[in-house]
């Protein structure tokens, strides 16, 4: 069971997460709502291990067993497409690219750089490639910004297909609709609705 | 076609107006001791070039000075790669670095010429005024490097290599790049610096010394024309194998 446990975290004067406590359903994607700047992301880079709260605890999961994905894209500006999957990828899986690239929706854009992909195309790459580092758990910040709605929803069953656990940050009325578990946040400092 | 035409011109038109200057300036002073023109350099130059100790000459310091941005720009990365690894590390190194951008190239000289023999002089004196440049502009590429994609590369268990190699390089490479060709005129001119103040046996700073104790102008502007142009071919040479490892066509 993956749960934060009486978790806080403050940034200067800002107390983001105040004895925060939340188990993470063990199965399915589950969506986080909320308004910007409530702490959802946060909340996910906490258990991503990129932040290290001020006190309390994050059990059942370790950072290594985590694929987070950025609000940003981060794609890497000097490689390509194809490249900014198999350099997350160990040698063994690297013959899967081009099913994730399928799965993109970006065949025939192996060899394109960042810089010549849409936002879109840019979006769908950043999250196939934290789909292709794999892991027990999967952090998503914002997956379909910038992804048209069929997109979404085909990308949506792919995510239910993993049969890990999912954790997203979605705004869209769509998504929190397709969702098996949603929760609805306020904030700061996070609380849960 | 137009485009290409365009620049060419620019430059062939710019060349020749200064050259037009020179002969000028060289007709009103009226004494080639003073100021040969550029026919008579050429004529020189062109005498010089069909001696084999030209070309001995020419290549011994073009070794030198090739030697030197070697050391300059491997010891310039080390150190700026250490600076960058520790608070500690930048605070000891920044100052020496710091010393040496700031100390008179003469200085140097004089002091190395003391430490080791006259042929290593110009080599050693290369690098140092290399250094400082690639260290600095290293550096600046570490420092200035994307947080984020640091960041991206701790979050997707990339080793240190690999972080290295696809985050890091990237973003340096083009200070260094920038260092390399900045720091190449230095190189020669410090290097041929040295040769004049140490007098290795075959070297152009040697032959350009001699020329004054017979007041030979003419082969003072032909040895320095030898390497204005010696170091726009190393020029040119290193802005192609830059094209080529980016895989770009080559002008």
């Amino acid at each position: 069971m993956i749960c934060l446990e009486h978790v806080n975290l403050s940034f200067g004067e800002k107390q983001v997460l105040d004895d925060f406590t939340l188990t993470i359903p063990e199965t399915g994607v589950t969506v986080l709502s909320g308004p910007s700047g409530c702490g959802k992301t946060t909340l996910l880079r906490v258990l991503a291990g990129l932040e290290t709260p001020d006190r309390g605890r994050v059990t059942g999961i370790t950072p290594r067993e985590t694929a987070f994905l950025f609000q940003e894209d981060r794609l890497l500006p000097e490689r390509t497409v194809l490249q900014q999957l198999t350099d997350v990828m160990d040698k063994a899986h690297r013959a899967d690219a081009h099913r994730w690239l399928a799965l993109a929706e970006l065949t025939g854009e192996e060899h394109a750089l960042p810089r010549e992909l849409s936002g879109g195309m840019g979006r769908r790459l950043a999250l196939v490639r934290t789909l292709a580092l794999g892991g027990e758990l999967y952090l998503l910040d914002e997956p379909f910004a910038g992804i048209d709605l069929p997109r979404q929803h085909r990308l949506m069953a792919a995510l239910k297909a993993l049969n890990k656990p999912v954790v997203l940050v979605s705004h869209e009325s769509e998504i929190l609709e397709l969702a098996d578990h949603v929760i609805a946040f306020d904030g700061p400092p996070l609380c849960i609705l | 076609m137009t485009s290409t035409m365009f620049p060419k011109l620019r430059t062939a038109t710019t060349c020749l107006f200064w050259l037009a200057v020179w002969q000028f300036a060289a007709w009103r002073v009226a004494s080639p001791l003073f100021l040969p023109g550029p026919l008579t350099v050429v004529v020189r130059l062109s005498e010089l070039v069909q001696t084999a100790p030209f070309w001995q000459t020419a290549v011994l310091t073009l070794c030198r000075v090739v030697l030197g941005m070697l050391w300059g720009t491997a010891l310039g990365v080390v150190l700026a790669c250490l600076a960058c690894t520790g608070r500690w590390l930048d605070t000891i190194l920044s100052p020496a670095v710091r010393v040496i951008r700031a100390t008179p190239v003469a200085s140097f000289i004089l002091l190395v010429f003391l430490w080791t023999d006259r042929d290593q002089v110009p080599v050693i004196i290369a690098a140092l005024m290399v250094l400082p440049v690639v260290w600095g502009n290293v550096v600046r590429g570490i420092r200035e490097c994307d947080p984020k994609l640091l960041e991206f590369a701790k979050a997707y268990r990339f080793s240190r290599l690999k972080t290295a190699r696809l985050v890091l390089l990237p973003a340096v490479k083009p200070y260094f790049l920038s260092a390399v060709t900045t720091s190449m005129g230095l190189a020669w001119k410090s290097g041929v610096a040295a040769e004049a103040l140490v007098l290795p046996k075959l070297a152009i700073g040697t032959q350009i010394y001699n020329t004054k104790f017979y007041l030979e102008t003419a082969d003072l502007f032909a040895w320095t024309v030898a390497v204005i142009l010696l170091s726009l071919t190393l020029e040119k040479l290193i802005a192609l194998l830059i094209r080529q490892s980016e895989g770009r066509p080559v002008a």
